[in-house]
Parts: C-alpha cells; sequence; structure tokens
C-alpha cells in the first residue's frame, strides 16, 4: 500500500515498541547496547553507529524524500559537512552564489582551505549553471532553493538532468520547502540535505540536520562519514524531530496560507518597496514551482524604502520575535544583512540585494490577521 | 579549592534567573534579540547555548584550559581539532590510539591530505624519527587502549617545545580528576565524554578545552562552522555526570585494583595489564603524572575459547563496546575494537586472542569476583 506523505509522517515511529505497544517510539538515551553472544548483535552497537530513536527518524526522512537512506546529524551544518566529505582536495562544486551564510562560512572557512573549489553561480539563471557544469573540473552542484534570503528558484529538474549527464553530483538544500512541498530526489537529484532545525521539527527548540541519498552506494559513503567523524544528533534532539514531522504537513499549510496573506498585503504597502515571495503571481520562479512542486512555502522577503525605518521595526513588533533561525510555528523576522548573511563580504552582499533595507519573515501558524497587525503597527 | 569540590562548583552551576540549582535545559534553537544594534549574548543554539555552555566551562575549569568545547561524540571532538590542520600538514600520532581515531585520520583526514605517521609513543626516542619539516603536532593517549601503555606526557611535551608542534592528548581513560596534561604544557585535550566524564553508559558526547585562548577562538569558530555540536539535552546528563566523577572513579578505582591483584593469582589467567600493579613497566611514569591507575584493566587468558567461555558465563559484567561507566563491561579487543585490524598486525601490538578488557563499574567488587571466578573456572 502507498502512502501519502501525511499519513507518512503523522505515524512516524508508530508500531515499533514491540514489547510494550507504546504508540510513541522511546526514547533510547543509551551510548552501547549489550552484545546476546560474542560475534552476535541485537543490529546496534554503540549509539554513534546506529540508535533506534535515531533510526526511526532517519528511516522517516528517507520514506518522506524517496531515498534510500537517511542520516540525522547534530546540526544542519554537520549534515553539509558530511556531504562535502563526498569531495577530495582539489575538486571544484558549483554553488548557488546567495546561498545561507553559514554554508558559505563552511565552504570559505574549512573546506578551501582543505583543498574544495566552491565557485558561486546564480542557479535560477539554468544557462548560466549550464555553462559552469562545462568545466571539466566540477565534481559536483550544491542547489539552495528557494535560496535564502531573495527566495530564487532553481528548476532542479533541468538542473539535475544536466549534472547527471556529466557525472556531477547534485545536492539541494530542502530546508524551505520540505519534502511536503518539494522532492528534489523524485527530480533527478542524489541528495537532499536540510537544517532539520527549521520546518522539519518546526518548534524552534532543536537544532538538528539530516541528509537523504538516492542511492546504496551514496548511503554507505556518508554513513561511514557519519559514523568516523560522529557528527550525529542525540536520542532526544531526535525524538523532537520525530515529534515534529508528526505535524509536519498540517503546519506546513497553515504557514503558507498565513504567507500568501501577508505577502499580498504587504505589496500594497508605500513603504514597502519590493516583496520577494514565490507564491506571488509576479515572482520569477513560481512557474517552476507550480510545474514541479506541490507549495510555495512560508519565508517571505521584502525591502523597505528607508534604512532607518528598520531598528523601529524589529524593536516596535510584537507578535514577531526578532531572532535568527526560521521555519518554527512562530513568526520570526530577521535582518540578513547582519545576522545570516554577515559571513558574505559587503561586496558580495551588494551584487546579491542583501543590502540594509532587506528583512526577512518566517510565517508561523498564528492568526493570519493578528500578524498583519502586528506589521501595520511598525510600517 | 580541593578537586572534588570543583566538581560540584566548576563555575556555571546555577540558574541565575530563578536560582534553581541545575542549568535549565535550554531546549531552543534561537534566542530573541530585545535590540538590533546590541545583539544580546545568545543567537542561535549551534553558535552557543546556555546549557551547553555551563559544561563547556565546566571542562575547561577542571582541566585547567581556557576554552571547553562540547561535541556531538568524541569523535567529532577530534574530527573538530583535526580541522585545525591545512593540506601538506603532518601529524605524529601514538600508534595505540583508539580505532575510531585511526579510522578518521586513514578514512577521511587523508582525503584532505593531512599526513599521518603513526609511531610509538612510549618510546619518545622512537617517536621523535617520526618528526618531518611538516610536522605540525603529536597526538597521543596515556594511557592507551586496550594494553594500558604509558607514554610520559613530559617528555611529549619536550618534544613538542623543541620541535614548535600542538600537543593533543586524549584523556578520556584518566579525566581530569586523576590526569591533567595541560598542567603538563599539553595545549589540546580531548574526550570521549561517553565514558567516565558522563560515565552512565546513556549518551555520546565528546569534549575539547585548550590551554591558548587563540586556539580555543579557532577550534569554537570550527565548532560554529562545522556544527558538530552537542545537544541541550545531552549537555546536561554529562554535567550532572561529572558531579559526581570524583566519588565513581574513586570507588571504580578501587574495584580495578583488586580486581586486578585477585586476577593475578586465577590460575586461568596468563598476564594482567593495569597501571597500578608493581610489575607493570611504566607504573612510576604513570604514578608521577597521574594520580591513580583508572578503572580500566586488561588480562590475557590462553585463547579464543576461554574467552568465549567467560563472555557467556558472567552474570555481571556486560559484554559490550565502551567503557567507564556504573556498569561494568567486558570487551573483546580482537573482535571488537580491532577486529578491522590484519591479525597479524593485532598480534604484533600485543592485542592476542585470549586478551579481555575490563572497566570496572559501581558493583560491589565481591559480587564481581564471585561472578568472574564461576566464569573463569
Amino acid at each position: 500500500m502507498t502512502l501519502q506523505l501525511s499519513t507518512l509522517l503523522a505515524q512516524a515511529g508508530n508500531r515499533r515498541d514491540e514489547k510494550t505497544g507504546a504508540i510513541s517510539v522511546p526514547i533510547y538515551q543509551t551510548a552501547s547496547f549489550g552484545h546476546p553472544g560474542l560475534g552476535q548483535s541485537t543490529g546496534f552497537d554503540y549509539s554513534r553507529t546506529s540508535n533506534p530513536t535515531r533510526l526511526v527518524l532517519e528511516e522517516t526522512l528517507a520514506s518522506a524524500d524517496g531515498g534510500v537512506k537517511g542520516f540525522a546529524f547534530a546540526s544542519g551544518l554537520a549534515a553539509i559537512d558530511a556531504v562535502l566529505h563526498l569531495f577530495n582536495s582539489g575538486d571544484r562544486i558549483i554553488v548557488t552564489e546567495d546561498l545561507y551564510g553559514g554554508t558559505y562560512r563552511l565552504l570559505e572557512k574549512v573546506f578551501r582551505p582543505l583543498g574544495l573549489d566552491a565557485v558561486y553561480v546564480d542557479t535560477s539563471d539554468t544557462e548560466a549553471v549550464a555553462l559552469a557544469l562545462q568545466d571539466p573540473r566540477v565534481h559536483g552542484i550544491f542547489i539552495e532553493t528557494p535560496t535564502n534570503p531573495l527566495l530564487k528558484i532553481a528548476d532542479i529538474r533541468v538542473i539535475a538532468n544536466m549534472a547527471r549527464k556529466r557525472n556531477v553530483l547534485s545536492i539541494v538544500d530542502n530546508t524551505f520547502l520540505t519534502p511536503v512541498f518539494q522532492r528534489p530526489l523524485e527530480l533527478g537529484a542524489d541528495i537532499a540535505v536540510y537544517s532539520a532545525t527549521k520546518y522539519l521539527s518546526g518548534h524552534n527548540d532543536v537544532v538538528a540536520g539530516a541528509v537523504v541519498v538516492r542511492t546504496p552506494d551514496l548511503a554507505e559513503r556518508v554513513g561511514f562519514y557519519q559514523n568516523a567523524i560522529g557528527s550525529i544528533l542525540g536520542p532526544q534532539d531526535s525524538w523532537l524531530t520525530i515529534r515534529g514531522l508528526k505535524t509536519l504537513a498540517l503546519r506546513l499549510q497553515k504557514q503558507q496560507d498565513n504567507a500568501l496573506l501577508i505577502a499580498s498585503w504587504l505589496k500594497t504597502l508605500p513603504t514597502v518597496r519590493l516583496v520577494l515571495y514565490p507564491g506571488l503571481p509576479d515572482h520569477p520562479g513560481r512557474d517552476i514551482l507550480e510545474r514541479e512542486n506541490s507549495g510555495f512555502g512560508s519565508m517571505i522577503s521584502f525591502e523597505v524604502d528607508s534604512a532607518s525605518r528598520i531598528s523601529g521595526i524589529l524593536s516596535g513588533l510584537k507578535v514577531f520575535l526578532f531572532a535568527e533561525s526560521l521555519g518554527g510555528v512562530e513568526s520570526l523576522i530577521t535582518f540578513p544583512s547582519v545576522q545570516t548573511h554577515a559571513d558574505l563580504t559587503p561586496a558580495l552582499r551588494d551584487r546579491f540585494g542583501i543590502n540594509d533595507r532587506l528583512l526577512r519573515l518566517s510565517i508561523g501558524v498564528e492568526d493570519a490577521d493578528d500578524l498583519i497587525d502586528d506589521l501595520r503597527s511598525v510600517l | 579549592m580541593n578537586y572534588r569540590t570543583k566538581l560540584i562548583h566548576s563555575g556555571i552551576d546555577r540558574d541565575p534567573y530563578t536560582g534553581a540549582s541545575s542549568i535549565p535545559i535550554y531546549q531552543t534553537s534561537t534566542f530573541a534579540q530585545p535590540d538590533p544594534e546590541h545583539p544580546g549574548p545568545y543567537d542561535y543554539s549551534r553558535s552557543g547555548n546556555p546549557t551547553r555552555e555551563a559544561l563547556e566551562h565546566a571542562i575547561a575549569t577542571l582541566e585547567g584550559g581556557s576554552q571547553g568545547l562540547a561535541f556531538s561524540s568524541g569523535m567529532a571532538a577530534t574530527s573538530s581539532v583535526f580541522l585545525l590542520f591545512k593540506p601538506g600538514d603532518h601529524v605524529v600520532v601514538g600508534s595505540d590510539i583508539y580505532g575510531g581515531t585511526y579510522r578518521v585520520l586513514t578514512g577521511l583526514f587523508k582525503r584532505w591530505q593531512l599526513n599521518v605517521t603513526f609511531a610509538d609513543s612510549a618510546d619518545p626516542d622512537t617517536f621523535r624519527k617520526a618528526i618531518t619539516p611538516a610536522t605540525k603536532a603529536l597526538f597521543i593517549e596515556t594511557p592507551a587502549n586496550p594494553l594500558l601503555n604509558i607514554t610520559d606526557l613530559k617528555a611529549m611535551v619536550q618534544i613538542a617545545r623543541t620541535h614548535d608542534l600542538l600537543a593533543i592528548t586524549d584523556n578520556t581513560f584518566m579525566t581530569p580528576y586523576l590526569q591533567r596534561p595541560l598542567e603538563f604544557g599539553f595545549d589540546i585535550v580531548v574526550h570521549s565524554a561517553t565514558k567516565f566524564l558522563g560515565g552512565h553508559s546513556d549518551l555520546i558526547a565528546g569534549l575539547a578545552v585548550t590551554r591558548d585562548e587563540s586556539i580555543g577562538r579557532h577550534l569554537k569558530a570550527i565548532q560554529n562552522s562545522f556544527g558538530a555540536i552537542l545537544g541541550p539535552q545531552d549537555s546536561w546528563l554529562v554535567h550532572r555526570g561529572i558531579r559526581t566523577l570524583g566519588v565513581r572513579i574513586e570507588a571504580q578505582q578501587q574495584t580495578a585494583g583488586e580486581i586486578a591483584l585477585w586476577l593475578r593469582k586465577n590460575p586461568a589467567v596468563r598476564r594482567v595489564f593495569y597501571p597500578g600493579l608493581d610489575d607493570h613497566p611504566a607504573r612510576d611514569i604513570h604514578l608521577r603524572q597521574a594520580s591513580g591507575a583508572g578503572a580500566v584493566l586488561s588480562f590475557e587468558l590462553a585463547g579464543k575459547p576461554e574467552v568465549l567461555r567467560l563472555l557467556k558465563q558472567t552474570k555481571l559484567a556486560l559484554p559490550a563496546v565502551s567503557l567507564g561507566g556504573v556498569e561494568s563491561i567486558l570487551s573483546y579487543p580482537a573482535m571488537m575494537s580491532h577486529a578491522s585490524m590484519p591479525r597479524q598486525e593485532r598480534l604484533a601490538r600485543g592485542i592476542t586472542d585470549g586478551l579481555v578488557r575490563l572497566s570496572a563499574g559501581l558493583e560491589a567488587p565481591d559480587d564481581l569476583m564471585a561472578d568472574l571466578e564461576v566464569a573463569l573456572t
């Protein structure tokens, strides 16, 4: 029987504890597992290698994305780190230019010194990607779509297909849309990575990361790094992420409904110059999402008319929390140029359009009118 | 302050807002910023979390270092330390280090062109010969696993100073309660906190402490960039474990000492390896640099059939991987920690088919000995 994603998510971890029948999977807060006999194993030896609670999360992630195997990590960056270890010193990879500042920092401060060369390309420009892929030194492509914070859309299907033909590994950071709205592996990508801190766990109470891979060979290699480097997710945080996944479909629908209302309203304001939301009819990537995905998400970026307004907005909001992160049930507002993207050089920020008038909203599940009233009071 | 008092009061051991005697588990990813122009002390839990920070402060105090950092496993701590180096750098590593460290060096860091030579750190002259102009660090473990070989910390620091190397050691077996390498001049200490520091076999965690503030800042930047952090629940559990570290180690060490002496008299036992025994070749060196022999010992039976029998018969000691918990654990290096090593190589290192490792727990020593007696007969 093929189950809908919402069914699969709601029942994650059910029927696992055969002994007690507990509906919710137990939190296996253990380091080691006793062996029934020498050379025998229950399937679990040491929790870094595999832990029953983490395994339920990893299996749920794999089936949600239609991959062969999922892996849970200590943070989104630890997940991305594990994937970047698939490359070698001297390799070159194409990376979405306006990507998350933490990924940029990892590439520039950790992996560039090790000899991995990242070249930054506007991946919403499929022709630019095709051109970059002609470089024979390119071994991988790492796409973020929609991008953070400018919400540009890449055509995963076309890019993954081009990459496959050139034997280039394709990786998609699917944090913003999750398998509920976008399934990169089904579109042809090799690997999906997540900051599970965001929508997957969804309550701003966990820092976690995830990787889902398409082939057994990739599963073996990522599994080796996860165990060798040991950047695993603990049992408590694994359990909280499973708990979050159960309401993922429900949350995302409500958050998207709210986001569409708020984005449309923001566009009517004289103090707002630009509204970036992939669900708006005039968004340049909307067609791709309509064709390949089932939703637009709930991240909105907008530019106000004057930088002098920013401080008053951030301190005047009562419902929106001024904090880093996104994807939780509570709405957050972020000032990308000084928070999430502070590690980019000023020149790069200017080129991408991450200026000092740009604000990013992560829309939660609160009442849409309350959120609009809150924004109205400062705009 | 007496060291046992320090374990309870290591600095941040009270919640500043409510006075709660235990730091709350800050199960949060992010922190609201009251003022855009003046960021608060915390912005995102990967970069800093109050629960994790209390633990990081505690281990820095206990090791006598400037910066403590908590990671998602001992291997994540060790891997993060190796990220301090660049392609082309060379590191000399003790030949009997933990198998997981060996695996990450040969299976992962080698591909990023970190060059490694394994050398016997118990013999400083041999070890010194492995140093090249590209060498940037030495990495050792003492006592080493599973034969409890001892490395002279002072000799290693001397080598490091002469050749301008970072001196790094894995202090998992001793913990700072028994041995504080930074006080001898080591630069970085790493731990699998899964073992004695956590102490209850109920979590996976790693810790690193640096002596120098600038290396501490570099490693903290790696922790934040690479993101292999320890979650708040596990951070809280390690901190909780540290509060009883002194009493646990004292009792476990006492038991290990009694069992070592008793095993030596058992006719089925060929040899006993324990740094507290008077026939251990480096006992003097060990007791010069540590205040006790620890709670891990190894012993040799005639061969594999005898070991299989022991592991089957024992009722109290748990046959499992890992060590350092309140429960005694018996492990069989030939088929567990060193299974991936070719047999000849393993035998050359003295890890025979009859070798068994015991991590003494908190059970009554008489019960453990009675149980072993039956299983060995």
